[in-house]
């Protein structure tokens, strides 16, 4: 039987698909524009179905401690936030990179810095791939650009955090949390038992078993030499990772003379100013890097054998153009657009922006 | 077939609603769907819009230049979007709430008087279905059948003995809409 399709928010698609994936526990605090992940959470009342916890913290750092502890438990746990409650789980992050802790972060971007706007925005891309927290630590980061994809990378997400034992983050904003569109949610997987979670988790504080020592969960290591081993560890990780978790979306890029790239709404976007600019007669293509980390800079860098030029498209001053810029290593013209504070850019502007920057440069 | 429809006007006045139940009614009619508000501090007497979309294909971007059809119900709505219609298009508005002459004489402008209609009918809730009915008369973008389907799936089971009465402010909307 065909799946049901439903109409709903991407932060109401967040929740509903968390449930059907059989999370454990969701523990966090109302922000704009996010506040329908746990509005959902508590109008679903999964406690009384699958079991699941749903919890609204005293505060942000509060909700990802929480976390901290139930993922030391082997438990699927979340939480959700936009910038400025992300930025104060900041410590919480970079020490549950550090004591090697999968779960789930989800951030529903707005304007920033400080408290800022609650309009879109996508400059928490620093923040989130370069490491908002201290230390050598990376996040795996995912950017829907639908509400199908909300629902989808809730479970990809505690997929690739339980493979990799490491933090992921869902990086969306307010335009795909506020919008409605068809989704097709996951099918129910009930919550893992405390044997599949033993064997799952071996590393887990469960209550010590006779015949193994004692699992310890903590990002404390005194001693240097052995913190560089920890650190050397978790370098193999993320090399790993980026070796084997690239994940992008190419939109007319095989004959394309000119090429945006763009992440998140951003891309739904720049969708439409590829289809105008086709129109125009102008061969653009787009590609959608959908792990942020780990960057597509593979494809990026062939690209720049192909294309005239690239305009980096973002709802920010300029972030990712960097990782672009790494990736095509001067072989191309790479430009910026964006909007800052909320504004976000209608695909007119975005066409203009290409014309001026990356067909007809003046000098 | 695609239809990119603006609708804006203060809010309280239904705005969000409306689109919510046009973005149903599209949805059980097979149709891919995209329902974008405008959101923020908003309040009852702010300004408030929405973005739908209907398409038989995929829907690019939720953010637009311009529009198919505006639905305007506040002055400061029609200031903002009137320039947005395409060549073209259709802008309908309220007459109660729109003091100055709509200048661009390259579209098709229609009127809708539901805010007397619905004072008529003794119901100002059922202002935004007179409105959706004048928009569904004009632009038959979705069939009854499935906007009375749209209804009952956006409003919660508690007020479905509503539906009839929303269902005769559509068929009122249909009846009082006026081209200028």
């Amino acid at each position: 039987m065909a799946e049901e399709v439903k109409l709903m928010k991407g932060n109401e698609a967040i929740a509903h698909a968390a449930i059907r994936y059989g999370v454990d526990g969701y523990f966090g605090y109302p922000i704009t524009p996010q506040s329908e992940v746990l509005e959902t959470f508590m109008a679903e009342k999964p406690w009384e179905t699958t079991g699941m916890v749903v919890l609204q913290a005293e505060s942000e750092v509060a909700a990802i401690n929480m976390i901290y502890g139930g993922a030391g438990t082997g438990k699927r746990v979340m939480t959700s936030s936009s910038s400025p409650g992300v930025s104060l789980m900041q410590e919480g992050i970079s020490y549950m990179a550090g004591a090697e802790l999968p779960c789930l972060v989800v951030n529903v971007m707005r304007g920033g810095p400080g408290l800022g706007t609650i309009q879109p925005s996508q400059a928490d891309y620093f923040q989130t791939v370069k490491g908002g927290g201290h230390g050598d630590y990376r996040l795996i980061t995912l950017a829907p650009a639908s509400v199908q994809e909300m629902a989808d990378f809730v479970g990809l997400g505690f997929e690739l955090a339980f493979k990799y034992r490491n933090p992921a983050v869902i990086l969306a904003d307010g335009i795909i949390g506020q919008m409605m569109e068809k989704v097709v949610l996951p099918p129910f997987h009930p919550r893992r038992t405390d044997a599949e979670v033993d064997a799952e988790c071996p590393w887990a504080a469960r209550g010590k078993k006779a015949g193994r020592k004692r699992n310890v969960i903590t990002s404390l290591e005194l001693d240097p030499a052995a913190m560089e081993v920890n650190n050397n560890r978790f370098q193999d990780k993320y090399k790993d990772i980026e070796v084997h978790e690239v994940r992008y979306e190419e939109y007319h890029c095989e004959d394309a003379e000119y090429m945006l790239v763009a992440f998140g709404s951003s891309a739904r976007i720049c969708q439409k100013v590829v289809e105008i600019a086709r129109a125009e007669g102008i061969m653009l293509g787009l590609l959608r890097p959908i792990t942020l980390w780990p960057f597509p800079s593979e494809i990026l860098s062939q690209y720049a054998y192909q294309v005239k030029g690239m305009l980096v498209v973002e709802l920010n001053a300029g972030q990712m153009i960097e990782d672009v810029q790494l990736a095509v290593e001067g072989r191309v013209p790479v430009k910026h657009f964006g909007r800052l504070g909320g504004i976000v850019f209608t695909p007119d502007e975005v066409l203009d922006a290409l014309k001026r920057l990356i067909i007809n440069p003046t000098k | 077939m695609k239809h990119e429809i603006i609708i804006a006007g203060f809010g309280g006045q239904g705005v969000l609603s409306m689109g919510k139940i046009l973005a149903y009614s599209g949805l059980m009619e097979g149709k891919e769907v995209t329902w974008m508000p405008s959101y923020g501090p908003e309040q009852r007497g702010g300004t408030a819009n929405v973005t739908v979309i209907l398409s038989d294909d995929p829907i690019s971007s939720p953010i637009l230049n311009e529009y198919d059809i505006a639905v305007i119900l506040n002055q400061p709505s029609l200031d903002k979007f009137e320039s947005k219609v395409k060549p073209g298009g259709i802008l309908i508005y309220d007459g109660y709430g729109i003091h100055s002459e709509i200048k661009r004489k390259d579209i098709q402008v229609y009127r809708v008087d539901a805010m007397d209609a619905a004072a008529e009918m003794q119901n100002a809730k059922a202002f935004n279905m007179l409105i959706l009915g004048g928009l569904l008369k004009v632009a038959p973008m979705v069939k009854m059948e499935n906007v009375l389907l749209g209804l009952k799936k956006s409003l919660p089971a508690r007020h479905h003995n509503l539906i009839p009465m929303n269902e005769a402010a559509i068929q009122k909307g249909m009846e009082i809409i006026q081209k200028v």
